[in-house]
């Protein structure tokens, strides 16, 4: 019972994962009709604003410490980070501490205008083009983009951690009455299913309560009705796809602490989010969510030892499995609409 | 409007004679010469084949950086580093036998099949007479057998499953690092000393060739002094969230987490197994512990913070106070700013030894360098005295255990040398059952 319960809260966070990914993934394709294969290397470039954000804020002046020396034998040169000069040293390690939170106030500016420059400037021009081009400029995109991190910031994997107050791991089962000391959950990885809840819940809320979504809603069925109406249907587009790039890459902020970001990490869940995609029916945004969810707990159950020792392999193909299984017995996917790609 | 005077006996001699020209340089066929790139000039090229893309680029640069150093030092450039304390005094400092020494680089990517198209490549087009480097065993392994076939010498870079020199091991290639077998030899009774013999060992091993030796070392050499495993579990390669292989630990009446894990997937699983507290849990009355058999630095760089305080091994550590690290560390930290990393050391030192043992044997021909390279004993390269046996082509000197230092001072500065385990405890016959099932077969001139 103690290992379902733990395997039902690991795979939450990875599903949240997931879900954020696949919900951006099928905005775009629901708004532009664009398989977005680049949309991986967004989740990626929003855990390296976290970088860059914690890497900001401990930009340093070195200062010889005389009583040490480095391992030249020279005076140790000791960095000082600006932010200790401005604000001492207790507020600058707190400001420090908590660059990961505050990355999302960087990330989202950031991330929406490079949503924009991609759309406006790259892919627009491939609306028109079949979806195999637009799968190749996309996943070419996602290289480049790749390699560029990878230029500037390494190969190796960038420690980023979660604030000091939310390191520490809680005892889940005590909480409910059970056994103490046998489900242990992080901090972080409950607060990363919150803060998945709450953007989940805001892009619903967005497209469904506000006058924007409506017209985005309406284009998302009809476009071109939507557009002899004389609305300017292509910019409010424009401006979903970057709510999609903010959307993957606050996922890619918040997911730092739990795994030290480095330029490939978005293609190791590009892939399986177009499965979460597929499996939840193309063009569906609760399907996306849905599927998200449900495949990271399918995942986590997968790679339990009970379940490997009677079927080896199973936690590398499980997804893959269940794919297959859900395609054949329902071709739209778990929420999948008439007439999505299927013209 | 141009013109072209092709004529049918025109066109057959062209194509004779570029027949002839493309069948030539072929490695594998008999030539003039007496074994493979035979260097006729006043100049000699090796082949410094490391990851300069993919997850181990970092570690492949500082693999470069060490044989540049090392290509200045044997052309008399620089300080000469390591080999003023060398105990071999058959390098002049002007080259190889005299010989300019030269050097062309590939890329592994850390895949065996870009690893092997780089190497011949570099060995065909490029007249390469050494092969050197890489940062993992499954392309040393696949290098190693290239170069035997292709009758050159292979100095292995960082490669520390038990099979390079084991059941893969060939009469060419020659491994100056530690292997698997070692680190669990090290390893074990530090470990029996700082955490008890009556532990409850959990391993989660990389599902790759290196994961699997490493698990048996360990395993092995924990269970002699009194350790029992209590589960093994197989992770993919290309696993990035390791939570789901982590919970079970907590289900388990482990007391100890061995992962037998490398580069990323160590930096992931350290991290996840210490959000999931394992590091304050007490299991069976005792503090759980978490185990890395190998350490590099990009690993302990990766982990951060997490790395404090737990044991691994290492094959050199820069802080070591031996003449020939104080010099190896002083050349590399001048010209390049911070001290070298055990892949930089290594490969600095295979490619010395390359280039004495040709020196000593007077000439370049393969089998003339494998015959001054077995059995070689030397001393002044940063591990003590160190004897490349003969049997295997496998190094033995002292290991490192190294632990996660508390209070680094740098980002250079994140482990500290426990103990240094003496050779002779970490010395094994050549047909121990880790090794077995391998032979070395007779050495290859190519040409």
């Amino acid at each position: 019972m103690d290992a379902i319960i733990l395997q039902v809260l690991n795979g939450l966070d990875k599903g949240s994962a997931y879900a954020l990914i696949a919900l951006g993934l099928t905005l775009i394709f629901g708004t532009l009709g664009v398989v977005n294969f680049a949309h991986g290397a967004l989740f990626m470039i929003g855990a390296f604003c976290a970088v860059t954000l914690s890497r900001i804020l401990t930009l340093s002046h070195e200062v010889i410490d005389e009583t040490r020396t480095d391992f030249l034998g020279n005076p140790l040169k000791v960095d000082v980070p600006y932010v200790y000069d401005i604000f001492g040293q207790a507020t600058g390690d707190a400001i420090i501490d908590w660059a990961v939170p505050l990355s999302i106030l960087f990330a989202i500016p950031v991330m929406i205008l490079i949503g924009v420059v991609m759309e406006r400037g790259l892919i627009k021009h491939f609306y028109k083009r079949p979806h195999a081009d637009q799968i190749l400029v996309t996943f070419g995109l996602a290289i480049v983009l790749q390699e560029i991190v990878k230029y500037y910031y390494g190969a190796n994997p960038i420690p980023t951690p979660a604030p000091e107050a939310f390191t520490g791991s809680f005892d889940f089962g005590a909480l409910i009455g059970m056994e103490a000391n046998n489900i242990i959950y992080p901090y972080w990885r409950l607060v990363y299913f919150g803060f998945a809840a709450i953007v989940i819940g805001a892009v619903f809320a967005f497209l469904q309560f506000t006058t924007f979504g409506m017209v985005v809603r309406a284009g998302m069925a009809d476009r071109e009705t939507v557009g002899l109406l004389g609305i300017n249907i292509d910019r409010r587009f424009t401006i979903m796809f970057g709510i999609a790039a903010a959307v993957a890459g606050l996922a890619g902020v918040m997911y730092t602490p739990i795994n030290s970001p480095n330029y490939h990490m978005g293609m190791d869940f590009l892939v399986l989010s177009f499965v979460v995609v597929v499996v939840g029916g193309m063009g569906s945004l609760p399907g996306a969510v849905l599927a998200g969810f449900l495949l990271g707990i399918l995942e986590s159950f997968a790679s339990m030892r009970e379940v490997i020792d009677i079927i080896p392999g199973i936690n590398q193909i499980i997804i893959y499995l269940v794919a297959i299984i859900i395609l054949l017995t329902r071709p739209r996917g778990l929420m999948g609409r008439k007439g999505v790609m299927e013209d | 409007m141009s013109k072209t005077n092709l004529t049918r006996r025109g066109l057959l001699k062209t194509s004779a004679v570029a027949g002839a020209g493309v069948a030539l340089p072929t490695i594998f066929t008999s030539s003039a010469n007496a074994f493979t790139n035979e260097p006729t000039g006043s100049t000699v090229t090796l082949g410094f084949n490391v990851p300069q893309s993919g997850p181990y680029a970092d570690e492949g640069a500082d693999e470069l950086r060490a044989y540049e150093l090392a290509v200045e030092h044997l052309n008399g450039g620089g300080d000469g580093g390591m080999m003023n304390t060398f105990s071999s005094k058959a390098l002049q400092g002007n080259g190889i036998l005299g010989k300019k020494v030269e050097y062309v680089t590939g890329d592994t990517q850390t895949k065996s099949d870009a690893a092997r198209a780089s190497a011949k490549s570099m060995i065909e087009k490029d007249g390469a007479i050494m092969i050197t480097g890489g940062s993992s065993s499954g392309v040393a392994v696949a290098v190693q057998a290239l170069c035997q076939e292709a009758g050159v010498i292979f100095m292995a870079g960082l490669t520390h499953s038990n099979d390079t020199t084991g059941k893969d091991r060939r009469a060419n290639g020659f491994r100056h690092f530690f292997n698997s077998y070692m680190s669990g030899a090290a390893l074990a009774p530090v470990l029996a000393n700082a955490y008890g013999t009556d532990r409850k060992a959990y391993h989660l091993t990389a599902d790759y060739n290196w994961g699997y030796t490493t698990e048996e070392a360990i395993r092995t050499s924990t269970e002699a002094m009194g350790w029992e495993t209590v589960g093994t579990v197989l992770t993919p390669l290309t696993q990035t969230d390791f939570s789901s292989y982590i919970a079970p630990v907590l289900q388990s009446d482990a007391d100890v987490l061995v992962l037998n894990h490398y580069g990323g997937n160590m930096v992931n699983s350290l991290t996840n197994a210490v959000q999931f507290g394992l590091r304050d849990r007490i299991a069976n009355g005792k503090n759980f512990e978490i185990i890395v058999p190998l350490y590099s630095r990009l690993m302990a760089k990766g982990a951060g913070a997490n790395v404090k305080g737990i044991f691994g091994s290492t094959n050199w550590h820069w802080s070591l106070s031996d003449e020939g690290s104080k010099a190896f560390v002083k050349s590399f930290g001048e010209k390049y700013g911070f001290p070298p990393s055990q892949a930089a050391h290594t490969c600095y030192v295979q490619a010395i030894l390359y280039a004495d043992a040709v020196q000593r044997a007077g000439s370049f021909q393969p089998c003339a360098v494998v015959e001054a390279l077995e059995g070689f004993e030397f001393d002044g390269m940063g591990n003590g005295p160190t004897l490349y046996r003969a049997e295997d082509h496998q190094c033995f000197k002292d290991v490192l255990v190294v632990k996660g230092k508390e209070n680094p001072t740098s980002e250079f500065d994140l482990l500290e040398v426990v103990e240094i385990t003496p050779v002779e405890q970490v010395t094994y016959p050549h047909d121990h059952p880790q090794f077995a099932g391998g032979s070395l077969g007779s050495c290859n001139n190519g040409a």
